[in-house]
């Protein structure tokens, strides 16, 4: 049933979605820190 | 601690493997509804996670209101934002499974609608954090916390009585009646996995927030302790 | 002084200053109004349709009117600097929230009182069971709505667009009540249903969260 497959993949896309805001987020925190390093 | 959260990420993904293999595969087909019952297996894990997570935030936020700890500021919102996203799976996968079964998307039924209200108090409780410019955001966002979920009771209430008025789409009979064994075991392993899940991404966010906090704190302390270079003396 | 002389004093001093410019309840009676004039083209007020859905648009009128009156109830102490000079005050936080909450539930139950009759004309209503249970129903729900709102103006007060976030945090959690109090008055003015359990589930509501408010508001009040 295409339902079932779409929920599952709903499913993956949403929690990747989020792991993948929350690397960009550390990738951001650690140039700032970087940066505030270099100073 | 890098030790351990190792161990925790291979211990989730092998028990999200399981627990996939057993609710797609190795459980029986339910007699009525047929395959897209499966949703079930990730519907019903992701509610019960999202709700323990909203707990753990409310708990949280009493503390935070208590001792005015970072530590418990910082889990308080990793709590809510993972909760925000498995309480989006929970609309999702709703629908999904509500079309082939009902042939509606959405009913506004009691459940259903109490987790939409549950997920539009925490989503308001993270705009509050991100809006606020308040220096003591964290001390705001957990009375809101407080709030938020002693409403929570209310919401489930108003709609049960509010919903059993009205003719309703007939819930599934019930998985768990004339519970077939293998079905409760792929339930609770799907339950274990996304529990062991949402332990993974909380820690993540908490030491992103953590991180975070040691460096603004640094930053407030480099900013005190260097002589102002245009000050007269 | 005590808590009681200053919430009267500070009550007193808000009513003064809302007798001489109506600043709130004039925006507030012609936001209701237009609410309810833009409703009435949604649907065709025949007597009998419009009973069941009256009670909904009458709580959503007044709720749109409700944020109106909300959204200014700090702003006074805001450019006076008042709230520093009540913070480093020995008088009790309370008193403030009080005052300002029961100021509030009068500007609105001002409000509801003038604009019942134009709901009654505007609609054909007439309530099929007692009237006098809607007065209950209105104070409770009316009570439920200005103690949180009041609260929440005042954790919405440093953040960027202040009269976006209040109705944004307000309005979720408002949701139970604004369920009973819908479900309520339909059921007092169409006669079908007992209005008992959303009265009952309303007042729960209101002593619950008014003790939140009082036990949290000194916490609020030194947080900004």
């Amino acid at each position: 049933m295409k339902f079932l497959y779409a929920a599952y993949a709903a499913t993956w896309l949403i929690h990747i979605t989020y792991l993948a805001l929350l690397s960009r987020r550390y990738r951001r925190l650690r140039d700032e820190m970087q940066e505030f390093h270099k100073k | 601690m890098r030790r351990l959260f190792v161990i925790l990420a291979l211990l989730t993904f092998g028990l999200l493997t399981f627990a996939l293999y057993e609710g797609v595969v190795a459980a029986p087909t339910e007699q009525t509804m047929g395959e897209v019952q499966r949703i079930f297996y990730y519907h019903v894990p992701s509610a019960v996670t999202a709700f323990t997570l909203f707990l753990i935030n409310f708990v949280v936020s009493i503390i935070y209101l208590a001792r005015r700890s970072p530590r418990a500021d910082a889990l308080a919102v990793s709590t809510a934002e993972v909760g925000v996203v498995f309480c989006t799976v929970v609309l999702v996968t709703g629908p999904l499974w509500a079309r082939p079964v009902w042939g509606i998307w959405w009913t506004w039924d009691a459940r259903l609608t109490s987790t939409l209200l549950l997920w539009l108090i925490y989503v308001s409780y993270l705009i509050l954090r991100r809006y606020s410019t308040s220096g003591q955001t964290p001390v705001i966002a957990a009375v809101l916390a407080v709030f938020g979920f002693l409403d929570v009771p209310f919401v489930y209430l108003a709609n049960r009585l509010f919903r059993t008025q009205h003719p309703q789409p007939v819930y599934f009979g019930g998985p768990g009646s004339g519970a077939d064994p293998r079905m409760t075991f792929a339930l609770l392993m799907n339950m274990a996995a996304f529990f062991a899940f949402a332990a993974l991404v909380v820690w993540l966010r908490f030491r992103l927030e953590r991180a975070r906090q040691d460096f603004e704190e640094t930053q407030a302390l480099e900013a005190l302790l260097l002589p102002d270079v245009r000050s007269p003396r | 002084m005590s808590l009681a002389e200053i919430t009267r004093v500070s009550l007193a001093k808000d009513l003064r200053l809302e007798w001489r410019s109506k600043d709130a309840i004039n925006s507030m009676l012609f936001f209701a109004l237009l609410v309810v004039v833009i409703f009435s083209f949604s649907f065709d007020p025949t007597a009998e349709e419009s009973r069941h859905i009256a009670g909904g648009l009458i709580w959503v009128a007044f709720l749109f009117a409700a944020v109106v009156a909300l959204n200014q109830t700090w702003a006074r102490e805001l450019r006076n600097q008042v709230l520093d000079a009540y913070r480093v005050s020995p008088a009790p936080a309370n008193a403030l929230f009080i005052s300002k909450a029961v100021g509030n539930f009068i500007f609105v139950a001002v409000l509801e009182t003038l604009m019942a009759p134009l709901f009654m004309v505007f609609y054909n209503l007439r309530s099929i069971g007692p009237a006098y249970e809607l007065v209950v129903v209105a104070i409770l729900a009316t009570w439920a709505l200005v103690a949180n709102g009041t609260f929440f103006a005042a954790m919405s007060i440093r953040t960027r667009s202040r009269e976006v976030m209040l109705p944004l945090i307000l309005f979720p959690i408002s949701i139970p009540a604004l369920l009973a109090m819908v479900s309520a008055t339909t059921a007092i003015l169409t006669g079908e249903g007992s209005a008992r359990f959303w009265v009952v589930l309303l007042a729960v509501y209101d002593v619950v969260f008014t003790t939140v408010c009082l036990l949290l508001f000194e916490t609020v009040l030194h947080a900004e």
